[in-house]
């Protein structure tokens, strides 16, 4: 019932699309509330004090946050929900799976924001590591269609938000993803034909444009 | 069918130390191997080639990396003995928030407490204490953040128990007076087998941090 989900949400995060995603794969409905992130709701202070980020899921009046938290929550409540789970039975492919999603964070948000956010010197030795980091991805990726194997899975969700940067990050950082990452561009365009993806993630100009703004006020502090 | 057991490790990492615990709670034989992390093993490059870290699990022959990860995979694989993690998902998203937010700024924070020095020490501290005390919040009254059992964010924060003392060294303040009720909880824990073996000596720890601080010159 729509009443009792709540996502306090914020169009360009990824962290917020990937709970979107995971919502849309399984064909459940929510209450999608926007947060002003330079002024934040009452709402969201009370269900994420610690923190006081979005992405937040509230379900029957209870909060659950962090999106890969908040995505295995999803997986597991919702079990039954087509297509299939989002995590793998198998403690060893499930373990997987969150290690690499687990990367995305460690590894492509951080790089990522670098790219598109630093100059200089700054700016080239984070552009050298997530090209790396791409290729690694890459490989993990082999010859699957998904990082979850036939079907899209949990480490997918993690990481194809972040696509939403790509134009951000080739624009900043004067190179071509698809030079250098065919198989993975091509993996973005498998997720986009699902309609969990391609209705969950913002336009990559957009959100250039979002993160250009950004930079800028950081910039003039 | 005979289980392999294989734990790559550094006797005085709270990451190594959380797989130790999870692995004892469920009586799991394995055979422990320390690395020199300065001359890393070739098995340790092989098993975990993309972070080249410790702890690396390896379990008939097959890795597992991330200590969070691993103790989930270990209280998965065997689920039929002291359960770490609570089978209701939302109890289990809570456990898996508090063990994140020890992952976020325990190790980062104690850190910069040994290494550093004047203003980013003190901010350093100011962090430590804060995240200690919204801990305190979330174990309340009760025995272990499992409640009365150990779980998995008691696991996930015990290990830095023995760096506390390098801390307060480092640091010059006293965890027990800031957060009297979190060394109670402290002191429950060592009371267990699990705990108390598992975790190396502070003066130990202490010693290493002093090392550490004459190599990088601080």
């Amino acid at each position: 019932m729509a009443d009792e989900l709540v996502l306090l949400d914020f169009w360009h995060s990824p962290f917020a699309m990937r709970v979107r995603i995971a919502l849309a794969e399984k064909g459940i409905e929510y209450e999608s509330k926007e947060e002003d992130l330079s002024n934040k709701s009452s709402l969201l202070l009370k269900m994420n004090p610690v923190y006081k980020q979005i992405p937040v899921l509230i379900h029957k009046g209870r909060p659950i946050c962090e999106s890969l938290i908040i995505v295995e929550y999803i997986d597991e409540v919702w079990p039954h929900k087509s297509p299939l789970r989002l995590l793998p039975s198998s403690p060893y492919d499930k373990a997987n799976a969150m290690f690499w999603a687990d990367y995305v964070d460690k590894k492509i948000y951080p790089s990522g924001k670098l790219v598109w956010g630093a100059t200089g010197e700054v700016q080239e030795a984070a552009k050298k590591e997530m090209i790396e980091n791409l290729k690694e991805l890459e490989g993990e990726l082999g010859d699957k269609p998904y990082f979850g194997g036939e079907s899209f899975g949990f480490t997918d969700v993690a990481l194809i938000p972040f696509y939403t940067w790509f134009y951000a990050l080739e624009t900043c950082g004067d190179f071509s993803i698809i030079d250098k990452c065919p198989k993975l561009v091509a993996w973005t365009k498998r997720c986009m034909q699902r309609e969990s993806v391609s209705k969950s993630l913002p336009d990559q100009y957009k959100v250039y444009c979002f993160l250009m703004e950004l930079k800028n006020k950081f910039e003039a502090k | 069918m005979a289980e392999e057991v294989v734990l790559l490790d550094f006797w005085a990492s709270p990451f190594g130390i959380r797989v130790r615990i999870a692995l004892a709670e469920k009586g799991i034989k394995y055979e422990y191997k320390e690395e020199d992390l300065r001359n890393k093993s070739a098995l340790l490059l092989q098993m975990n080639p993309v972070h080249k870290k410790i702890p690396v699990l390896i379990h008939n022959g097959k890795p597992i990396c991330e200590s969070n990860v691993q103790v989930q995979y270990i209280d998965e694989v065997w689920h039929d003995t002291a359960p770490l993690l609570p089978s209701d998902p939302y109890q289990k998203a809570n456990a898996r928030f508090w063990a994140d937010f020890v992952d976020k700024k325990m190790y980062e924070l104690g850190s910069k407490i040994w290494r550093t020095k004047g203003e980013e020490q003190a901010t350093a501290k100011k962090g430590f204490i804060e995240s200690l005390k919204l801990l305190e919040g979330e174990l309340g009254d009760k025995t272990y953040f499992g409640g009365e059992n150990l779980g998995y964010v008691d696991i996930a924060l015990v290990p830095f128990y023995c760096w506390f003392y390098a801390y307060e060294k480092c640091g010059e303040f006293s965890i027990e007076a800031e957060c009297p009720r979190l060394m109670a909880w402290v002191k429950r824990c060592m009371q267990k087998e699990s705990v108390a073996n598992s975790l190396p000596e502070q003066e130990k720890v202490y010693e290493l941090v002093l090392r550490a601080k004459k190599i990088l010159g601080i």
